[in-house]
């Protein structure tokens, strides 16, 4: 393969990489290059060994054993379990497998709650934000980026008092009328509540069909829950902190837009809406896949709000995988549970973002590679055909 | 092409040197379960760990140390925790975790099955004057393993001005659970519910002891929660909920039951002596007073909640940890902590003399007669906090499906 694709780089007119009959001599300065090379990265590969590789190495282990958190996970009384800690998890039947399945399940809906959200709040911002002609534009970017410097521990609390029952959400709602929930102890799922109000059944007498049958440890109805009013509430404080992050992302990019192409739409008789959704949103796409990207990743490893205000109540409707994970270690001493949880998390985050990498692709761009591809394969055959 | 697998399997040889180096290199060490004490020669520099309550305790608990120091020629350093829990964990896997520390009963099981803990009870020549159920709640597999810090237990605190304006007199001060319905229906009106019970096992199971109940088989190893005497006690609690003279905290939108009492929307409140801080504190005008839970089918009960003084079996100076343990535990050092920052010493010939200064708490160090330790078997963390879950709407809990959850989980975890 090595030497078909050199007879084609000389065909097209590069200078041969290597193999080159007389230049011999000159081999041992490259090699003295890499040396170096590998001298100035080292520090980087320590660090990156130390502090990435060895731990996961070591959490990947643990995740197989039944260690209980003292002394050496590699020691001698620590027992190998194969793959135990992933069945109990996964397979069940048991109160591990109940607990993760809800902890997907809160996230599940926080995610397709919190991505969607953040993404349009912070392409909107920023194209407000970015225009010429508004005044204290430097005020409104920093205000609204503000939220993002912040210690989301900070935010949190402060968002534990606006939430109570008689704080400043519910006052506020009250003078429209509204008897606001308690939100932060209020595990009523959303969709639980619409298909109430609609009729469809009563949340204390749910519907027997949906109650019995049982998929993964949890029962369907339990599964169609949507997010809990106290996950709503996080949710709302988490759109709230990470549009500006991500806001400033798309200032980046907009600021990247040429004004002539922008003008040449303009020329063209686009309007307002056409040049934003042919001319802006387009040179966007890298942007946009980037933070979607960023958004599923921190939102599915979500930690800190649940750790700082609920523990996963109320009735674990708060519980998410890396919160389970660190009860799962630090709380029940369930070490290898709590390793392996991490590792399903991993796969899971990996998964997704690949799969939306393939949906968010740039197809000519893809399409273009394909038939250079296509190209080559052909040139390939025509060569071996000619040399035969 | 071969550069790549030259570069790729050069950081593959780096990466599993570092797993080799980090994993040899000391900072574990390996199980070793020895039973005499280990004894460090010359002075030793003890580490001490601790979730403190506030400066008073922090200040409470140098003082105390820094005198054993002095007296002994040793040193001691005390650290707070900010998270006790992933502190203590992070010290066990260590291999260097603290000498000596603080140890919540729940916690306890699962440390000393893992063997984590150093069992010197035995080297307390008067160990039998720790109250006994607090020794039990220290055992596991029939060794007691460390001896009690303190301990607290639940009273039932009333709003003595709302108790004055229902008409009620100190004759009617509940002793039965019929009295207790009946007073919490003279004490609710509109804005004031009767009885505000915090969420959980842990107010909800003093119900289940006074009537003969417990969650688990006295010696830990079957789960009894499907059982009549406690399925009746919460429907006892249950039935006064739905009739709205008793309302969980949730209910009433505070994060415990001295938070509703404290704001009014309790008259009366299951709670522990930490209340008279709480008080103190936040409600300064609040009048009440303390008295005994109210006794029901089967005696009094209540619930007790402690702490032990934890010594590492991991520790290299276990003779001298022991030693200071011996001095923080004296009658007279327990009662400078009470006087400090106001726990109920555990030793029985320290009652009398809490009950002479501090009058007031009479009804919650009564508990330490009749009251019930945590639900102490290893691995139940997790059991214990699904149930908890699915009592928070305890009004339209289905408790006979709940207990018997309970029952399949617990069993699970305790047959392994």
């Amino acid at each position: 393969m090595t030497t078909t694709q050199t007879s084609v780089g000389s065909g097209t007119g590069r200078a041969p990489r290597g193999g080159v009959p007389g230049a011999g001599r000159r081999r041992g300065a490259p090699q003295r290059q890499s040396g170096a090379g590998w001298l100035f990265v080292t520090p980087v590969l320590v660090v990156l060994g130390l502090f990435l590789v060895v731990p996961i190495v070591m959490a990947l282990w643990v995740s197989f054993t039944d260690w209980s958190g003292r002394g050496s996970p590699f020691s001698t009384g620590v027992g190998f379990v194969g793959t135990d800690n992933y069945r109990a998890l996964l397979a069940g039947p048991g109160l591990s497998q109940q607990d993760f399945m809800i902890s997907l399940r809160n996230t599940f809906y926080y995610v397709i709650g919190v991505v969607p959200l953040q993404t349009v709040g912070a392409l909107l911002l920023a194209v407000i934000v970015n225009q010429r002609f508004l005044k204290g534009r430097t005020f409104f970017r920093t205000a609204f980026y503000f939220p993002s410097v912040v210690s989301s521990v900070a935010i949190s609390l402060v968002f534990l008092f606006l939430f109570t029952g008689t704080g400043a959400v519910n006052r506020f709602l009250g003078i429209f009328g509204i008897d606001g929930p308690t939100w932060f102890s209020d595990p009523r799922g959303l969709i639980h509540l619409v298909g109430q109000g609609l009729g469809l059944w009563s949340i204390d007498q749910p519907p027997a069909g949906l109650n019995d049958t049982v998929v993964a440890g949890l029962p369907v109805w339990q599964w169609i829950s949507g997010p809990s009013v106290a996950l709503s509430a996080i949710m709302l404080q988490v759109v709230w902190t990470t549009t500006g992050t991500f806001m400033l992302m798309f200032i980046a990019a907009l600021q990247d837009l040429p004004t002539e192409v922008e003008e040449a739409a303009l020329v063209d008789g686009a309007n307002r809406w056409q040049r934003f959704r042919n001319v802006t949103v387009p040179h966007l796409r890298p942007t946009i896949l980037l933070v979607v990207t960023l958004g599923v990743i921190g939102t599915w490893q979500v930690f800190d709000q649940m750790y700082v205000m609920t523990q996963g109540g109320p009735a674990k409707t708060t519980l998410t995988p890396a919160y389970l994970s660190y009860q799962a270690a630090f709380g029940q001493q369930q070490w290898g549970q709590g390793a392996a949880i991490a590792f399903i998390l991993f796969v899971l985050i990996f998964v997704l973002t690949s799969l939306q990498r393939f949906v968010l692709r740039d197809k000519d761009e893809a399409a273009r590679k394909r038939a250079e591809r296509r190209q080559r394969r052909q040139q390939r055959a025509a060569g071996s055909g000619a040399a035969a | 092409m071969t550069r790549t697998v030259r570069t790729t399997s050069l950081a593959l040889a780096i990466a599993g040197a570092l797993t080799l180096s980090a994993c040899g290199g000391g900072g574990f060490k390996d199980d070793s379960g020895s039973s005499a004490p280990a004894s460090a020669s010359g002075p030793v520099d003890l580490k001490m760990l601790i979730a403190s309550s506030g400066d008073a305790e922090t200040n409470a608990v140098k003082a105390a140390a820094d005198a054993w120091a002095k007296k002994s020629g040793n040193t001691v350093t005390v650290t707070v925790a900010s998270d006790m829990n992933q502190q203590l964990a992070q010290g066990f896997a260590s291999g260097k975790p603290a000498d000596v520390f603080y140890l919540d009963a729940s916690r306890f099981a699962d440390y000393a099955k893992n063997g984590s803990l150093f069992a010197y009870a035995d080297q307390f020549k008067d160990n039998s004057d720790f109250y006994e159920s607090l020794r039990q709640t220290f055992t596991y597999d029939g060794k007691q393993y460390c001896v009690p810090k303190d301990f607290s237990t639940l009273a039932l605190e009333i709003n003595t001005d709302s108790w004055a304006r229902a008409g009620l007199t100190d004759a009617d001060v509940p002793t039965t659970w019929e009295q207790l319905e009946a007073v919490s229906k003279k004490l609710t009106t509109k804005d004031q519910v009767g009885l505000g019970i915090g969420v959980g096992i842990d107010r909800l199971g003093a119900f289940v002891v006074q009537n003969g109940g417990w969650w688990l088989s006295e010696d830990g190893t079957k789960p009894t929660a499907s059982t009549p005497a406690v399925t009746e006690a919460l429907q006892y609690v249950q039935r006064n909920v739905k009739a709205g003279n008793f309302k969980m905290s949730n209910q009433l939108d505070s994060g415990w039951g001295g938070e509703a009492f404290g704001t009014k929307k309790a008259a009366m409140t299951i709670e522990g002596n930490w209340i008279k801080g709480a008080v103190k504190n936040d409600y300064p005008d609040l009048k009440y007073k303390t008295v005994e839970l109210p006794a029901g089918p089967k005696g009094k009960g209540t619930l007790q909640f402690t702490q032990c003084w934890g010594i590492a079996s991991d520790s290299t100076a276990q003779a001298q940890a022991v030693d200071l343990v011996k001095s923080l535990t004296t009658v007279e050092q327990q009662m400078a902590f009470a006087d400090a920052f106001g726990v109920m010493p555990s030793r029985q010939s320290a009652a009398d003399q809490y009950k002479t200064k501090f009058p007031e708490d009479a009804p919650f160090i009564a508990g330490g007669e009749y009251g019930h330790g945590p639900i102490n078997a290893p691995g139940m963390e997790q059991v214990v906090a699904d149930l908890n879950s699915k009592l928070e709407n305890f009004g339209g809990a289905d408790l006979s499906s709940v207990l018997k959850g309970f029952d399949t989980n617990a069993g699970a975890v305790l047959g392994k």
